[in-house]
Order: C-alpha cells, then sequence, then structure tokens
C-alpha cells in the first residue's frame, strides 16, 4: 500500500519516517489498523525476542500475523482509551535502551508519543511511521472536547455542536490539531465539508 | 502623580476610555509610515518621563479595572493560567522580580517588607495586605505565579529554558491575541509560532530566539507589537471567538472612530535568577482610531500603514474584511505631508492636519 504524502506545513505540524530496526534493551510497538503492516516490515527475529506489540486493529485485520511474529508480548484491544493504562505502564516499566515504534493514525500515534514524553523516554529513541487513515485527533479550543478520526474540514465538534476549521496547529501535549469556529463572523454560513487533504 | 484609576469595562457596555494623559503615553508602535516584521529589540532600562518605558512594570489609570476583568476570566476559565509541575519556582522568581520592582517604582501604591523569608505585601490599589513565607506554597492563596499575576497588568508567559530553546511551561493569559495557552502549553518558541505567516522565512524567529536566550540577569529588553481589535475587549482569546467574533460584523462608517480599537502590546523580556526561566510579559494598551487621530503625526501614519500592509498580514491580524471602512475613516485625516521618524507624538514640532475634519 502506498503511503500517503503530507503537504508540507508549519513547524507544529508533526512529520513521520519509516520505521527502522534498532539495537535497544527492549521493543515497544504500537500501532493501529493498517500501521500493523509498518511493524511487519521492520520486525526480525531478534527484536521480536524483546518486544511487546500493542495493536489497535479498528476492523483491520493482521492481529494473525503480528502474532505470528511471535514477540515476546502481544496485547490485542479496541481503542486506544482502552489499551491506555497498559501504555502508560508498559513506559512507567520502562529501562534505558528501550526503542518505541509507532504506526498507523496520527491521533494513536500522538496520544503514545505523549505518553513516552511523559514517562521520560527520549525522543531520540521514538521512531514513528504513518499508514493508513489521514484523520485527525481534534481538539474544539471552545469547549475542550476531543474528537478522534477527524476527516472533514469543516466538522461538526462531537461534544459542542459548533461548527470548526480544522487547523494545522498541533500540540503534542494534548495530541490534537485545533478546531476553531468557522462561522462566527458570520452565523450559519458554514462551506460544505470536504476531506482535509482533498 | 497620584494616579486616579478609572471606573471601567473591558467587556458588555465598554465603559473603557483613556484619559489625556493616557493618550499622550500611549505606545504608538509605528516608528515609520509603513510595518514589517522586525526583530525589534531594545534594552528595557527606563525610558521618557511619565512614558510607558519608564518602570519595569507600567501601572496605568486602568490597572484596577484590568485586574478584575481578569478575575472574571479567570473565574469563567481557569485553564488561562496554567503552570507545569517544574515551573513553581520561575513562579517565586516572578513573583519576587514584581513585588521588588513594582515596591521600589511605585512607593506610594505599593510596599514589600521582607525579614528572611517572612514577608509581607501591601498593594493598596487593590486593598490587599498579606503577609506569607517565601517560596512556601500553603502560605498563599494561589500559586505563586497566579498570585501576582492577578495583581499585575498585562499576560505572563514563562518561558523554561533547554535544549537551546524556550518553553512555553507556564502562564496566565487572559488578555491574548486570539491564541491559546491551553494549547500553546509545553511548545518550544518555534512550535507556538507556527502559525504566524511569512516571519518564519524572514528567519525573524531564528533570529529572536537567538537573542532572547542570552538575556541576562538585570538587562532585560523590551519590543512592540500590534493587531486591531473591534471594541476595547481584552480578552479575544480563541476560547471565546465564537462570541465575540461577531463583533467585527458590527461597525458602520458611523462608528468606526470610535469601535476600531489599535491594540498594542509592550512585550519585555526577563531572566529569571533561581530557575533561569525567561519571563515575557505581554502588556496590552488599546486606543480607538478617533482617539488616535487627536495626535497629528500619528493620524498620518496610521491611515498609511494600515492602507499599506500585505494581505497576508491583514488576514493573519483578522482586519482584512474591514480595512476598507477604516480607510474611508483615516483618510479623512492625512493630508500627505511627511512625518518625523519615530513613535513618539512630537505635539509640539509636527504641524496641525491640514484637512478638514468631518
Amino acid at each position: 500500500m502506498s503511503k500517503f504524502e503530507f503537504p508540507t506545513s508549519i513547524i507544529s505540524r508533526p512529520v513521520y519516517g519509516t520505521l527502522e530496526p534498532r539495537d535497544g534493551s527492549a521493543h515497544l510497538m504500537i500501532a493501529d489498523a493498517t500501521g500493523a503492516q509498518a511493524i511487519l516490515d521492520v520486525a526480525t527475529p531478534d527484536m521480536m525476542a524483546k518486544a511487546h506489540i500493542i495493536y489497535i486493529p479498528k476492523g483491520a485485520e493482521f492481529g494473525h500475523r503480528l502474532r505470528a511474529l511471535n514477540p515476546a508480548q502481544y496485547y490485542e484491544g479496541p481503542s486506544y482509551a482502552a489499551a491506555e493504562q497498559r501504555i502508560a505502564k508498559a513506559f512507567g516499566d520502562a529501562k534505558m535502551g528501550l526503542q518505541v515504534y509507532l504506526s498507523g493514525s496520527e491521533g494513536v500515534m500522538g496520544q503514545a508519543q505523549h505518553a513516552a514524553m511523559q514517562a521520560g523516554v527520549p525522543h531520540t529513541a521514538i521512531q514513528t511511521e504513518h499508514r493508513g487513515s489521514t484523520a485527525r485527533r481534534m481538539q474544539c479550543v471552545h469547549c475542550k472536547g476531543i474528537t478522534e478520526d477527524v476527516a472533514t474540514d469543516p466538522f461538526q465538534c462531537s461534544h459542542c455542536g459548533l461548527h470548526l476549521f480544522v487547523r494545522d496547529h498541533y500540540s503534542r501535549r494534548l495530541a490534537a490539531y485545533q478546531g476553531v469556529n468557522i462561522d462566527a463572523e458570520d452565523p450559519g454560513n458554514v462551506p460544505e465539508a470536504k476531506g482535509i487533504y482533498e | 502623580m497620584t494616579l486616579q484609576f478609572n471606573d471601567e469595562t473591558f467587556r458588555d457596555d465598554y465603559s473603557f476610555h483613556n484619559s489625556d494623559r493616557a493618550l499622550k503615553r500611549f505606545p504608538f508602535p509605528f516608528h515609520e509610515d509603513s510595518y514589517m516584521y522586525s526583530v525589534n529589540m531594545e534594552q528595557h532600562q527606563g525610558g521618557p518621563a511619565d512614558s510607558i518605558y519608564e518602570k519595569r512594570f507600567d501601572v496605568d489609570e486602568h490597572y484596577v479595572s484590568e485586574m478584575r476583568d481578569r478575575a472574571m476570566v479567570l473565574a469563567d476559565d481557569p485553564l488561562r493560567c496554567q503552570s507545569l509541575p517544574h515551573m513553581t519556582l520561575a513562579g517565586w522568581d516572578l513573583l519576587e522580580l514584581i513585588m521588588v520592582s513594582k515596591s521600589e517604582d511605585y512607593p506610594d501604591l505599593f510596599e514589600l517588607h521582607r525579614d528572611g523569608d517572612q514577608w509581607r505585601w501591601v498593594n493598596k490599589p487593590m486593598g490587599i495586605d498579606d503577609s506569607f513565607t517565601f517560596l512556601d506554597e500553603a502560605t498563599l492563596p494561589y500559586g505563586p505565579m497566579e498570585y501576582i499575576t492577578r495583581q499585575t497588568q498585562g499576560d505572563f508567559c514563562v518561558l523554561d529554558q533547554r535544549d537551546d530553546n524556550l518553553w512555553m511551561d507556564a502562564g496566565t493569559i487572559t488578555t491574548q491575541a486570539d491564541w491559546s495557552l491551553d494549547f500553546d502549553l509545553g511548545m518550544n518558541f518555534f512550535e507556538w509560532h507556527a502559525p504566524v505567516p511569512m516571519a518564519h522565512e524572514k528567519g525573524i524567529f531564528v533570529r529572536a530566539l537567538k537573542f532572547l536566550l542570552n538575556i541576562q540577569q538585570g538587562a532585560p529588553a523590551r519590543r512592540l507589537n500590534w493587531t486591531l481589535t473591534v471594541n476595547p475587549l481584552l480578552d479575544t482569546s480563541p476560547e471565546n471567538y465564537h462570541k465575540w467574533g461577531i463583533q467585527k460584523t458590527s461597525m458602520t462608517p458611523e462608528t468606526v472612530g470610535a469601535k476600531q480599537h489599535l491594540r498594542v502590546e509592550l512585550q519585555t523580556f526577563f531572566r529569571l535568577p533561581r530557575s533561569n526561566a525567561l519571563v515575557f510579559p505581554i502588556r496590552c494598551y488599546l486606543c480607538s482610531f478617533q482617539d488616535l487621530t487627536k495626535t497629528p503625526k500619528w493620524a498620518r501614519r496610521l491611515h498609511r500603514v494600515i492602507r499599506d500592509l500585505p494581505d497576508e498580514l491583514a488576514t493573519y491580524k483578522g482586519f482584512i474584511d474591514n480595512r476598507p471602512m477604516m480607510l474611508d475613516y483615516l483618510s479623512q485625516f492625512d493630508d500627505g505631508l511627511p512625518t518625523s521618524l519615530g513613535i513618539w507624538p512630537d505635539l509640539d514640532t509636527e504641524p496641525a492636519l491640514q484637512k478638514r475634519l468631518i
């Protein structure tokens, strides 16, 4: 599957690379949906002997192939929120030399990266690779509610109902892009929603 | 001189007003008849008598009412004041800097009595007389940064310095030009400035950061920045934009002079002694177009700057739709005469406006 090329944007917008195998005392790999393919591409038997894979399928069917890699620990869960405590513990228990591999949607990579930073994992030990959905995790600047998997611009806040313009401004602390009311100066004049990258 | 504090509002009925004294000392931000971004830094070591540059933290006639407005904003949205856990010491540094500066610069308004770590702070305009133990948070009603910034005009960003960068790790932000502390908290200098157009390409932020990283204790710096705001609204936050944005469409040719305000930020930068953090106060001064045009030099120059500003900047600053109406208003005053260099009003030397005022 070809990878999506994000257009050039402002400095706060994250950029992603391609996972590569690294030497490490342990390997924590977190992926959602087709992000599994990036793990399959980078996995080696040596790495798997010390690997903990956390996978959120979101309907994709890579679970059996990841499990077949025979990682030291494997977990599959229904959502990032469901896996959050497990991920926090994995980072909390981490020792020097941990390598972190994140792949899949921006929302899952962003949240996992935030958890890693909170635990003091150096950013040089974290790799990311975008795969699959280009939908965004958005924070409504007005009500502060976060909406997962926003694919269109503008979109309606799932919490307060305001119509929001999807900005490229991104907060690593919140692991979210910012949504700002689009019709504040002309109430009711909401352009038709398009795909964010259309 | 004894300051008289205005009883005024920055919302609803907008009773905010500037006295003649306030107009004379207004920080007009344009030193020539055009504007482009620059790293316009200078030392913050006083300035002309009674100017806004004279004291380290200027206290003016709007003080008490501005603090009342801040308290309302914080009651509605406590996330406008946040401090990441490692920033508490910088908060104490800031409290000390402000208390020492204000008690020395305005001894008739503020007193600081120190006996070891036992401190007593008297703020007469706000009717505060508190005794506390320095560096003991439990002895203050708020954290140190929040405590002192509830008593000091202007927004405050407290920036941690590490990895050759500055990090927005604490702040009290209630009079901002449309940016969110809650969103930008934890970002570095380049990240929080990411949405600003044109300035990155001009290398402005790289040079500004280099300058700021090297600011030393006792050698603060300052610069002016500006935007435009309809109505004297201090809280032009993104959080409340869905409420105040509509006001931008409320001007008519008859009301533009009274409602359109030039919003000037006096930005200062102080190194803090214990934490090595940098505090970045952003003090907001507001003045209506009709008051600005009472000063002939400023009337001429404001018209020329607004007229010639690149569309990209007018869009970013949020006034491109209202620009034609502003120019219709301001062109009435511009007689085409040359203006003197520098920001000062030069009331004694600049000729009166030659155009007949409507």
